[in-house]
Formats: structure tokens, C-alpha cells, sequence
């Protein structure tokens, strides 16, 4: 009998689990679990070109039908595990089928923290492909859209609703400004102007009352009693991990499934991705990273450990999340915001391109927002992954010397 | 011998590439990737394609003979 591995959860960590699984040699079955009937897809794409109609489902499409045969992955699509049975070694699905497993591969990530504030007909999430699809068809109807919570994905909705053409775009927030979990207000300020200059009208520090269905639309009450008329409403509060049917499995459950360095979570059980809530080294104590590309250095991780557990593979977790707002491309690494000192560095061209970097209270570099400036990126990101401190001053010297790397005319 | 490209249209400047494989990948100055090599010896094709299979918009491809 060759080994089996079930990996339960079928976006990205899923996917890419299942093909390092093979890059890895590993020769028993690989059997890959989705909810969705669609053919696994890429989430970034949902609040960017895929709901502004650039791209196509074909277009993020992470696993066809036939890629999977030919990399000797079975796919069950269309059906959900509903439970975990660890000292059987089985993964229940709801349709009663038990599925046998050696190792198993929890990776069923997390779901759009759904609207306080009642699900009426044109008040959306964005998660999946079908609330994507749902959102494009409701903003090609034109406006107003009333966009709630100014984290990545309602800035990025805002966004890309503008470059539809949608007219008449509101982003609120309770916080002061934008992405406030992330930043501190000087540089979140700057992205509040970059959506004023965008045509988003932002009303960040007033918290929402409530919605409600009116004839010919929704009306959105704030707390200090303005009433936004909406066509559209997209609530951006954040994201739920997608533990609930692992309630009776006996795994640590804390806002995800608690895991150890090797992401595991019981002997045979791994975690990957937005559902897993594991030790970070450089933050002390347990995180779960919502990133994309946490997701996909983690599966390797995970699927290095199960094809060679002779020489298993811990997992840092990965601060880098990027976001794609008008024209700009913002990039986080490390850890910034909060009480962290921060100073400005301005890019090549300082009317688009900046980085704030952020130190501890002893000058030693912590994290970094860049905006316009992937170079500069690259540096704060390969320094915030070094585990022996360097100093905000060195990293601000770097950005700020002429570089002698590549030119742009050597790179065309 | 792999061969590495780089398809530069559709590079968005994520920066996965250089963080995983800097003696191969680099940005320019727009934030688009540059290829500092484009053929990569045998033992290193496991490591570029981790790096290359680490692009979000999949713009990098490792090619074995």
C-alpha cells in the first residue's frame, strides 16, 4: 500500500501542498479536498484585475483538471470536510464519505467576516470567485458603492471600482485612517490622500449605525448620522479561519489551528496557510499570517517534511504582503505601525515612490512600507528576514545611495 | 543546464524571485524583473524553481532540457 497524504482545502496553500508534495518526490497518492466545484483559483486576482474584468477565471486559475492528472493529484471538488478523526486518521466529508490518510493537510483557510449590519440584497463580501463575480456584476451597474473597512481588500475595491468607472465611491472606516492595523497614521494618511486624488471620497473615523433597503437602494447610516445612498455595499472587516469543522477533533483550535514550528498540529496533522496559527520567532508568540505568500513557502515547507520526515522543515512565518491600489504598488514587510519610530525615505521619483521604515525603541530596523518602490523593497524584506538586527540608519543609507546595481537600460 | 525566463509584462515587481534567488533575479529601477542569469546549473534548479514557482503572477518559468 503507497502512503496516502489528504490535503483538505483547495486556494492556494491547498494547490501548492499538493504540487511540492510531487517536487519533492514524494510517490504516495495526493488526494486534494475543495469545497468549490470550480477548478481551484487564485485569490489576489478577486479584488484587482479579475473584478475589473482583465483577467479570467481561466486567467487565475491555479490547478486545471489536467494538470492535476498529470501531476497525480486526485481533486474532489465540490465536497467539504466536515470533521477530523486524528487517531483513526480519517477526514470526514459531509456527504459521509471517510477518507484514510497517512498525513493530512489542513488548509482550509479563512472566509470573509461576514456583515454585522444584515445581508440585503446588493451588501457583499469579497472571498471567493462567486462574490467576485457577483461584485462586477452589481459595479458595472454603475454607482454609488459605499466600501466598509479600509484594510487591503476594501481599499483595493475602492480602487478598482474607480477604474471602472464607477463615479461615486465612499470609503468608510471607524479608524482614522486607512489600513490603520498596519500603519501609523503619517503614512496612512498618505494613502488616504492617494484615494482623495483617486475621486474615492473617504469618511475614515466615523463608524458605521447600520444599513437598510430602501426603494431603489441601500442606504448606509453612519454614527454621526450621515446617510450614505448606496447601489452597492462591500463589507472589508477582516477574515474568520475555517476551523469550525475541526470543533471535535481534539486539535488546539485558537483562532486557527495552533501548530508547532513544523506546522504541525498533532503527529501526521499540518496546517498551511490562513487557517494555521503558528510560533513566529521574531514576534514571540503565535500568528496567523493572511498572506499569499506565507501560503505558498509554507506548503513547501509542509510538503518537504512529509515526503523527508527524517529531516523535517520548520516554517517562519513570512510579513510580506503586497497590495495594488490605482497605480501604485504598496508593499509590507516586517513589522510596522503601532509605537514603532518611522522615517521617510523618498524614491527615485518622490511624487510616487516613498518607503517609511520603522525601528525598535534601540534604532534596530523592524519593518518597512514601501509604495511605488519594489528595489527598495526587496532590501527591507531580505533585512527584516535576517534574524541578527540591522539598523533603520543602515537600511536608510542603502535606499538612499546612488545604486550601482541594474539600470534600466541594461534590464530591456 | 535550466533556462530561466522572464516574461517582463507581466512582472509586477512582488519581489518573491530576488528574495528567494538573488544571485539570479534582481529588480530595475521600475520594480520589473532582471535576470542576472538566464541558464542555471544543475544543482541549482531545484532552488530557482522554488524561486521561480514563487511569483505570484507567474511571470518566471525554469526550463529543463
Amino acid at each position: 500500500m503507497s502512503p496516502v497524504t489528504v490535503v483538505v482545502g483547495s486556494s492556494v496553500g491547498g494547490v501548492r501542498t499538493a504540487q511540492a508534495l510531487r517536487a519533492a518526490g514524494y510517490d504516495g497518492d495526493v488526494v486534494l479536498v475543495g469545497e468549490e466545484t470550480v477548478a481551484p483559483y487564485d485569490k489576489p486576482p478577486l479584488s484587482k484585475g479579475l473584478l475589473a474584468g482583465t483577467s479570467t477565471t481561466a486567467d487565475i486559475t491555479l490547478l486545471t483538471e489536467q494538470a492535476a492528472r498529470e501531476a497525480g493529484i486526485e481533486l474532489l471538488l465540490g465536497r467539504a470536510a466536515s470533521g477530523l478523526d486524528v487517531a483513526g486518521r480519517r477526514v470526514e466529508l459531509d456527504d459521509g464519505e471517510r477518507l484514510a490518510y497517512d498525513d493530512v493537510v489542513l488548509a482550509t483557510g479563512a472566509r470573509a467576516r461576514p456583515s454585522p449590519w444584515g445581508a440585503l440584497p446588493g451588501v457583499h463580501v469579497l472571498r471567493s470567485l462567486a462574490d467576485a463575480t457577483a461584485l462586477a456584476d452589481d459595479l458595472r451597474q454603475g454607482g454609488p458603492l459605499v466600501v466598509i473597512g479600509a484594510g487591503f481588500i476594501g481599499a483595493e475595491v475602492a480602487a478598482t471600482a474607480r477604474g471602472m468607472g464607477v463615479a461615486d465611491v465612499t470609503l468608510v472606516d471607524p479608524a482614522p485612517v486607512p489600513l490603520s492595523r498596519a500603519l501609523d497614521v503619517e503614512v496612512a494618511g498618505i494613502l488616504a490622500r492617494l484615494h482623495a486624488e483617486n475621486g474615492v471620497h473617504t469618511r475614515f473615523g466615523v463608524g458605521v449605525e447600520g444599513i437598510e433597503r430602501v426603494a431603489g437602494g441601500l442606504l448606509v447610516r453612519l454614527a454621526d448620522e450621515t446617510v450614505l445612498p448606496a447601489a452597492t455595499v462591500v463589507v472589508g472587516i477582516g477574515a474568520v479561519p475555517n476551523d469550525d469543522w475541526l470543533r471535535d477533533s481534539g486539535l488546539r483550535l485558537d483562532d486557527g489551528v495552533v501548530c508547532d514550528a513544523y506546522s504541525r498540529a498533532a503527529e501526521h496533522v499540518y496546517a498551511v496557510g490562513d487557517v494555521a496559527r503558528l510560533p513566529h520567532p521574531r514576534r514571540g508568540g503565535l500568528v496567523r499570517a493572511e498572506h499569499w505568500t506565507n501560503a505558498v513557502e509554507q506548503a513547501r515547507t509542509v510538503a518537504r517534511t512529509i515526503a523527508l520526515p527524517e529531516s523535517p522543515l520548520a516554517h517562519v512565518p513570512v510579513d510580506y504582503v503586497w497590495s495594488d491600489q490605482y497605480d501604485r504598488t504598496i508593499q509590507l514587510t516586517g513589522r510596522t505601525g503601532g509605537t514603532l519610530a518611522h522615517v521617510l525615505v523618498p524614491g527615485p521619483d518622490p511624487d510616487r515612490a516613498f518607503a517609511a521604515l520603522y525601528a525598535d525603541a534601540d534604532g534596530t530596523f523592524a519593518g518597512a512600507v514601501t509604495v511605488g518602490w519594489p528595489r527598495a523593497l526587496v532590501t527591507c524584506r531580505k533585512a527584516a528576514g535576517q534574524d541578527t538586527g540591522t539598523s533603520l540608519e543602515e537600511i536608510r543609507q542603502a535606499l538612499s545611495a546612488p545604486r550601482p546595481g541594474v539600470r534600466k537600460e541594461a534590464a530591456r | 543546464m535550466a533556462i530561466v525566463k522572464a516574461d517582463l509584462e507581466l512582472c509586477q515587481g512582488y519581489a518573491n524571485c530576488v528574495v528567494a534567488a538573488d544571485d539570479v533575479f534582481d529588480l530595475d529601477d521600475d520594480g520589473v524583473v532582471v535576470l542576472l542569469r538566464a541558464e542555471v546549473p544543475e544543482s541549482d534548479v531545484d532552488r530557482v524553481t522554488d524561486a521561480a514557482r514563487s511569483c505570484p503572477v507567474s511571470a518566471l518559468l525554469v526550463e529543463t532540457p
